[in-house]
C-alpha cells in the first residue's frame, strides 16, 4: 500500500473555523519530558494540533481542532491536558459533517 | 421577580437531542435546548445512514421534507489486502419500495431540518451556548445548567444529556466517566464531491438509488478498524476508524490511513476526480453493552452517543440515539402528566422502557463483541484478511497447477497463520460473542 505525503494544512484548509483568539479550549499542563500518550498525541492527533518543542516537550495549537476528544481519551484522565469544549459559536464549524 | 424554569433542558442538538426536545415539546412541556455550535449540525459528525424506521416513529411524514441523499439499495462488505478485495455484495429491487429503509443523509443539512421541527413543536432552541457544568441542589439533584453565556443558572426540572461521545456535564458532574481509549473509534473523513450522473454510472444506480461498502482489512494496519465509503446524491463521504487505544499503541497517523485507504487500487477509480470539500474527525463509542454508563439519577437522564448506545457490529448509531432520546422524552413525558418530581427513582422509567426496546436488546447481543475484537485485532484485521485474499487468488488464477494442489496450499496457508487450534478457537469464540 503506498502512503502518499499529504500535508495536514491542505486538509484543514477545507474546514471552517471560528477562532477564540486568545482562549484555546485544551491545555497541556507544564511537564519536563511528555507521558507516552502525550507523546503518541503528536502522531494520534487527526488535525496535528499537537507538536514536540525544541526542548523536548508536547505543545498544543488547538486553531484547527476538530473538537473530536481523541486527545481527552488519552490525556486528560492522566492530567496531561486541561480538555475543554471552545466557547458557543466558537471552534470547527461542518459544512457538512 | 420569579425565576424562569423549564421542564426540561436538553443539553445538545444532536439526533438524541432533537428526538428528546421533539418529543417532549410535542407532548405539551416547556423545553429549552441548548446547543454550542453556530447552527444545529455545525458540529455533528456522522457516516452517515439514516435508518427510517426509528425517525418515522418520531415524524411519520419525515420523507416529504427531509434533505434525504439517496436511499439504500447495495450493500457492498469488503475484506482487503493491499492490492484487492473480496466482496460480498447484497443488492435488493425490494428497497426500491415507496417508503425506502435506509437513506444516505448529510449531517449539518438534516439536523438542521430536525431542528426546524424541534422548534414547530414548541421548544426554544438556543444555539452558540456552550453548557459548561450542572448545577446541582444541596442533595446532590440536578437543577438546571451553568453555561458560557451571563446570567446565571437555567433551572429546569429535569436535564437531558445529549451532549454526544465527548460530553462534558455527566462526566464533570461524576455521573459518568470519560470513555476509555479501547471503548472509543477514531474516525476520519472526507466529502467527495463528483457529478450526480458520474455517482450514478460508477456505482450503477438510477435515480436516487445509493450503495455503501464496508471494509475491514489491512487497510487498518493491524488495528481493530473498518473503512466505509457511502454515496450521496452529489457526493461520496469517505472515511476510516480505529480504536483510539489502537492508535495510540501504534502511532499510526489517522490521516496517513485515510490517505492510503483513498489510494487503494479498488478504492481509487470510485474517486477519481472528485473535488474534495471537508475533512472531519469524530470519536465513535464502541464499548458497547458492558459500557452503558447509569442512564438515569434525581434529575437527569443520559441518551444517545454520551451513554455509548452505539452498536458496532451493525454500524448503528443514529438510530439507537433517535430511539433513546425519544423514549427519555417519553418517560418524562409520563411523570410529569403523572405530577411527580423527576427524582432517580422516577425517571428508572426510562431505562425500563429503553431495556424492552431494540436498543438495549441488541447491545446486550453482542457484548462480549467489543472485548474479542479488541484482543484479537491483528488476526481479524490483518491476518485473516490477507488469507482470504490468497484463497481467493489461488481459487481464481489458471496457471496449471492441478486444483487439489492449490486446495492443500491454501488450507496449509491458513493453518500455518493460525495453527489448527487457533482457527478452531477463534471461529468458537467469534461464535459465541455474536449468539
Amino acid at each position: 500500500m503506498t502512503t502518499s505525503l499529504v500535508r495536514i494544512e491542505d486538509k484543514l484548509y477545507q474546514n471552517r473555523y471560528l477562532v477564540d483568539a486568545g482562549r484555546p479550549h485544551i491545555k497541556v499542563r507544564q511537564h519536563q519530558s511528555p507521558s507516552s500518550n502525550l507523546l503518541a498525541l503528536t502522531l494520534v492527533c487527526p488535525a496535528n494540533c499537537y507538536e514536540v518543542n525544541e526542548d523536548g516537550q508536547v505543545e498544543i495549537t488547538a486553531d484547527g481542532c476538530m473538537e473530536c476528544g481523541t486527545c481527552r481519551v488519552l490525556c486528560e484522565e492522566s492530567g496531561d491536558i486541561d480538555w475543554s469544549y471552545p466557547r458557543g459559536g466558537f471552534g470547527v464549524l461542518f459544512k457538512f459533517g | 421577580m420569579t425565576v424562569e424554569k423549564f421542564d426540561a433542558i436538553v443539553v445538545g442538538a444532536g439526533m438524541s437531542g432533537n428526538a428528546a426536545a421533539y418529543t417532549m415539546a410535542s407532548r405539551g412541556l416547556k423545553v429549552l435546548q441548548l446547543e454550542r455550535g453556530e447552527y444545529p449540525g455545525s458540529k455533528n459528525v456522522q457516516g452517515a445512514i439514516l435508518y427510517a424506521n426509528m425517525l418515522e416513529t418520531i415524524i411519520p411524514d419525515f420523507r416529504d421534507d427531509a434533505p434525504l441523499e439517496r436511499h439504500l439499495v447495495e450493500q457492498r462488505f469488503w475484506v482487503m489486502d493491499d492490492t484487492s478485495h473480496t466482496g460480498m455484495h447484497y443488492r435488493s429491487d425490494d428497497f426500491n419500495e415507496p417508503a425506502p429503509n435506509r437513506y444516505t443523509i448529510i449531517r449539518a443539512q438534516f439536523d438542521k431540518w430536525f431542528s426546524r421541527k424541534v422548534r414547530a413543536a414548541g421548544a426554544i432552541v438556543l444555539c452558540e451556548t456552550t453548557a459548561t457544568e450542572l448545577a446541582l441542589d444541596a442533595d446532590g439533584k440536578v437543577i438546571g445548567v451553568h453555561t458560557d453565556r451571563e446570567g446565571g443558572i437555567i433551572h429546569a426540572e429535569v436535564v437531558v444529556l445529549a451532549e454526544g461521545v465527548n460530553g462534558l456535564l455527566g462526566t464533570r458532574a461524576g455521573f459518568r466517566k470519560v470513555p476509555k481509549p479501547e471503548a472509543v473509534a477514531l474516525a476520519v473523513k472526507e466529502m467527495h464531491f463528483l457529478p450526480e450522473e458520474v455517482i450514478a454510472e460508477r456505482f450503477g444506480l438510477s435515480g436516487d438509488q445509493g450503495c455503501v461498502i464496508e471494509a475491514a482489512g489491512t487497510i487498518s494496519r493491524g488495528m481493530a478498524g473498518l473503512g466505509f465509503l457511502y454515496t450521496n446524491k452529489e457526493s461520496i463521504s469517505l472515511g476510516i476508524g480505529c480504536l483510539v487505544s489502537d492508535f495510540a499503541a501504534t502511532m499510526e497517523r489517522p490521516y496517513a490511513l485515510l490517505e492510503a485507504f483513498k489510494g487503494h487500487p479498488s478504492i481509487r477509480p470510485l474517486l477519481a476526480g472528485s473535488e474534495i470539500k471537508e475533512y472531519a474527525a469524530h470519536l465513535i463509542p464502541e464499548g458497547g453493552f458492558k459500557a452503558i454508563p447509569q442512564l438515569f439519577g434525581n434529575g437527569w437522564v443520559v441518551v444517545g452517543d454520551a451513554a455509548q448506545l452505539n452498536n458496532a457490529v451493525h454500524r448503528e448509531g443514529s438510530n439507537l440515539a433517535m430511539t433513546s432520546g425519544r423514549i427519555a422524552g417519553e418517560a418524562i413525558a409520563m411523570v410529569k402528566s403523572r405530577g411527580r418530581p423527576m427524582t432517580s427513582e422516577n425517571l428508572s422509567l426510562y431505562k425500563a422502557m429503553l431495556d424492552k426496546s431494540f436498543v438495549v436488546k441488541d447491545l446486550r447481543k453482542y457484548k462480549d463483541m467489543p472485548a474479542l475484537i479488541h484482543t484479537n485485532s491483528r488476526n481479524f484485521f490483518m491476518t485473516y484478511p490477507q488469507l482470504l485474499s490468497q484463497a481467493a487468488q489461488n481459487f481464481v488464477r489458471v496457471d496449471g497447477t492441478p486444483k487439489i494442489e492449490k486446495e492443500r496450499a491454501t488450507t496449509a496457508a491458513f493453518v500455518k497463520a493460525r495453527s489448527r487450534w487457533g482457527l478452531v478457537s477463534d471461529a468458537v469464540r467469534l461464535a459465541l460473542a455474536w449468539r
